[in-house]
C-alpha cells in the first residue's frame, strides 16, 4: 500500500462502460475486492447497483419521520396556544381545546414539514449543491454521465488505492476507457 | 396496438430509442433558438390575457368588491367559483406524479413533468382568488396567516377558510418541491449538453452540482418516493378542505356529508381533463408521438371515464338525498337547481359532465386523439358549471323568498377569470421553452437498453 502524496493531487481513477450491466458487474467486482470509498454514475437510476454496492441509506426515512412530527406537534401545539392561552375566544361556554377543528391544520403541517425534511435532508446527505467535483474534470465524464454512458470511480482516499495496481483492476473489468481525476 | 396480445400493455415508449434519442429529443426542444410559430402566438395570447388579469385586478383595487357581481344574497361569486376549479385541475398533477408513481404505472413517466407544471401554474391561478376576493387583500395578511401582530389578535382556526391557507401553501410547495427535485437530474443533462456558456452556467446553478452517483441516486430514490407517498394524502386533503368550505355552512345543498370524496373525484376529473387538453396538442406540435403513445392518452381516457361516474354517483345522490331529507329547503334546492331560472346551467352541466363521458366506453374513441380532446373540452367546461351550481343555486334562494336573487357576473368577473386562463396559458408556453416537459432520466429508464441483464424484474 502506498502512502505518499503524488506529485498532483489526484482523487480517483476513472472508468467508463458502455452499457448498465457491465456497471453492475463492475461495481460487484469492486466492492468484493475490498474497495469501499468508490461510486458508480449513471445517467438514471440502477437498482443493481445499489445491491451490488450494498448502499441503503436508512437515515433518509428517518429525517423525514422526524420532521413529520416536528410539524405534528408544531401544528397541534400553535392552534392550542393560540385557541386557548393567547386568544381564547367564550362562544356561547364551547370547549378552547375543540380538537377535532385543530386535525386539518396539524394535518397539512405534518405533510409540510415532512417533505421539508425529505427534500432537504436528501440534498444534505448528498452534499448538494455542490458547485465543484473533481469527477467533472474528466472531460468523457461531463460530457456523457449525465446522457448516455456509465462510470466508476475509485478514489485515492481508499485503503486499497494504489495508483497502478486501481488502474489495472478496472481494465480487467472490462473498461471501455480509463482516466485519472484530477483534484 | 392491435398486434399486442390484451396481457401484454404496449410499451410507453415506441421501440427504436437509444439514451442518446430520448435525450436529443426532449433537451432538443429547450436548447434550440427555432420553436414553432405557434409557440409564439400561444406567448403573445397568453401575455395581452395577463395584462387584462392586472387591469381587472387593479381596477377591482382601486375600487373594491362593488365592480362585481356579488351581492346579497350570494356573496360569494366567481371568486370561490374559480378558485375551486383551478385548484381541482391542479389535483391530476400531483396523482400522476405521486398516487401513479406508488401504483407502479409507468406510463406516468411521459406525463409526470408537465402535468406537475400544470399543478403549478392552476394553483398559482387558484391563488389568485382568494387573495383579491375582498378587494382589499393587503388585509388578509392577520385574518389568515397566524403571526404575532400589534394587536395581539389570531385567527381563528375553527374555520375552514383558514384550513384552506394551510392546505392551499403546503400544497403550492410541496407540488414545487416534488417538481423541482424530479428536475434535478435533467437540468444536469441541460448543463452538460448546453453549448452557450450564460445557460450551461444557469442550469448548472439550478442542477446543484448532481453528478449522478450510486449513493446520491440511492437517497433520492427514498426521499422521491417519500415525497410521493406524503404527496397521495395530501391531494385528497386539499380538496376535502376546499369541500369544508361549503359544508361546515348549514346553507341547503352545501351542509352535505358527500361533499369531500365528490370534490376530490371531480378534482381528478377537471385535471386530467385538462392533461389531455394540453398533451393533445403537445405531442403533435413537438413531434413527442414515440412518446406521448397512444396508450398514454386511452389510459388517461379510462381515468377520466371512472372518475367521470364517480361525479355522476355524486349529482345522482346528491339529488337523492335532496329528496329523502324531508326537508322542505333540501327538497326544493334541488328542484330549483333542475327546473328554476338556472335550469340552463344544470342541464349543461350533466351534459358536459355526464352524457359526453359515457362515449370513452369506446375504444376507437379512447384512441382518437381528437375525439379525447373534444370530450376533454366538454370535462372543462363542465367542471366549471358544477361549481357555479353548487355556489350560486344554493345561496340564491335559501330560507325566506323575501330575501332571495339572482347572480349574474359583470365584465369585471369575466376579465378576471379569462386573464386567469390567459396567465395559465402564458406560464406554461414559458414552461415548455425552458424546461424539458418530459422527465428524460425517467424516460431513460424505459429504454429496452436499460434493463441490466440477467437481473430478476423489478
Amino acid at each position: 500500500m502506498d502512502h505518499t502524496t503524488p506529485a498532483s493531487a489526484l482523487y480517483g481513477v476513472m472508468a467508463e462502460f458502455e452499457d448498465p450491466t457491465s456497471l453492475v458487474e463492475a461495481a460487484r467486482r469492486t466492492y468484493n475486492e475490498g474497495y469501499r470509498r468508490f461510486d458508480a454514475y449513471s445517467p438514471y437510476p440502477i437498482h443493481e447497483v445499489f445491491e451490488a454496492m450494498h448502499i441503503r441509506d436508512k437515515r433518509v426515512s428517518l429525517v423525514v419521520l422526524i420532521g413529520g412530527l416536528t410539524g405534528m406537534f408544531t401544528g397541534l401545539g400553535l392552534q392550542v396556544w393560540v385557541s386557548a392561552i393567547a386568544y381564547p375566544l367564550n362562544i356561547g361556554g364551547r370547549p378552547f381545546l375543540s380538537w377535532p377543528m385543530f386535525i386539518p391544520v396539524t394535518f397539512e403541517l405534518t405533510i409540510l414539514f415532512g417533505a421539508f425534511a425529505a427534500v432537504f435532508g436528501m440534498l444534505g446527505m448528498n452534499g448538494l449543491p455542490m458547485p465543484y467535483h473533481p469527477v467533472f474534470n474528466v472531460e468523457r465524464f461531463t460530457a456523457h454521465a449525465s446522457q448516455d454512458r456509465f462510470f466508476l470511480a475509485i478514489e485515492s482516499t481508499d485503503d486499497k488505492f494504489d495508483r497502478t495496481g486501481t488502474r489495472a483492476f478496472l481494465l480487467s473489468l472490462g473498461a471501455k476507457d480509463i482516466n485519472d481525476v484530477e483534484e | 396496438m392491435d398486434t399486442h396480445p390484451v396481457y401484454a400493455p404496449p410499451p410507453v415508449i415506441e421501440p427504436g430509442h437509444t439514451f442518446g434519442t430520448v435525450t436529443e429529443q426532449i433537451t432538443g426542444i429547450v436548447l434550440t433558438r427555432r420553436h414553432p410559430y405557434s409557440w409564439f402566438f400561444g406567448v403573445f395570447v397568453g401575455f395581452m390575457g395577463t395584462m387584462m388579469l392586472l387591469m381587472a385586478i387593479t381596477w377591482l383595487l382601486v375600487k373594491g368588491t362593488g365592480i362585481w357581481g356579488v351581492n346579497i344574497p350570494i356573496g360569494w361569486g366567481f371568486a370561490i367559483i374559480n378558485f375551486v376549479w383551478w385548484i381541482g385541475i391542479g389535483h391530476a398533477g400531483t396523482l400522476i406524479s405521486a398516487i401513479l408513481l406508488l401504483l407502479k404505472q409507468d406510463w406516468r413517466t411521459s406525463i409526470n413533468r408537465f402535468a406537475e407544471a400544470m399543478t403549478l401554474f392552476a394553483v398559482v391561478c387558484a391563488g389568485i382568488f382568494p387573495l383579491i376576493h375582498t378587494g382589499r387583500p393587503w388585509l388578509a395578511a392577520y385574518w389568515l396567516v397566524p403571526y404575532p401582530n400589534t394587536m395581539g389578535v389570531w385567527p381563528q382556526f375553527r374555520s375552514p377558510l383558514i384550513w384552506d391557507i394551510f392546505a392551499v401553501s403546503t400544497y403550492l410547495t410541496v407540488s414545487l418541491m416534488f417538481w423541482y427535485v424530479g428536475l434535478i437530474p435533467d437540468l444536469a443533462t441541460l448543463r452538460d449538453r448546453a453549448k452557450n456558456i450564460y445557460i450551461r452556467r444557469l442550469f448548472g446553478i439550478l442542477a446543484l452540482g448532481w453528478r449522478g452517483a450510486a449513493r446520491h441516486w440511492e437517497r433520492y430514490e427514498e426521499a422521491y418516493l417519500l415525497l410521493a407517498g406524503l404527496s397521495t394524502p395530501l391531494v385528497l386533503s386539499v380538496h376535502t378542505v376546499v369541500s369544508f368550505d361549503f359544508t361546515i355552512g348549514i346553507i341547503p345543498g352545501w351542509h352535505s356529508t358527500i361533499f369531500p370524496p365528490y370534490f376530490v373525484a371531480g378534482a381528478i376529473y377537471a385535471g386530467f381533463a385538462m392533461v389531455l387538453t394540453l398533451a393533445v396538442p403537445l405531442r403533435v406540435l413537438y413531434h413527442l408521438e414515440d412518446f406521448l403513445t397512444l396508450r398514454h392518452l386511452e389510459n388517461m381516457g379510462k381515468v377520466m371515464l371512472l372518475t367521470g361516474l364517480i361525479v355522476a354517483y355524486g349529482y345522482v345522490f346528491e339529488a337523492f338525498f335532496g329528496w329523502y331529507s324531508s326537508n322542505t329547503y333540501e327538497q326544493f334546492m334541488i328542484y330549483n337547481r333542475m327546473f328554476g331560472p338556472y335550469w340552463p346551467f344544470y342541464w349543461s352541466l350533466i351534459l358536459c359532465n355526464i352524457v359526453m363521458p359515457q362515449f370513452l366506453w369506446r375504444k376507437s374513441i379512447r384512441t382518437s386523439p381528437a375525439m379525447l380532446f373534444f370530450i376533454a373540452m366538454f370535462v372543462n367546461v363542465g367542471m366549471w358549471l358544477e361549481r357555479f351550481e353548487i355556489v350560486v343555486t344554493s345561496l340564491h334562494r335559501d330560507f325566506l323568498p323575501s330575501s332571495w336573487g339572482m347572480y349574474w357576473p359583470t365584465r369585471w368577473d369575466l376579465m378576471t377569470f379569462f386573464g386567469t386562463i390567459a396567465l395559465f396559458t402564458m406560464l406554461f408556453f414559458l414552461f415548455i421553452r425552458v424546461l424539458p416537459m418530459i422527465s428524460i432520466f425517467e424516460m431513460r429508464t424505459m429504454v429496452p437498453a436499460a434493463k441490466v441483464k440477467g437481473a430478476k424484474a423489478h
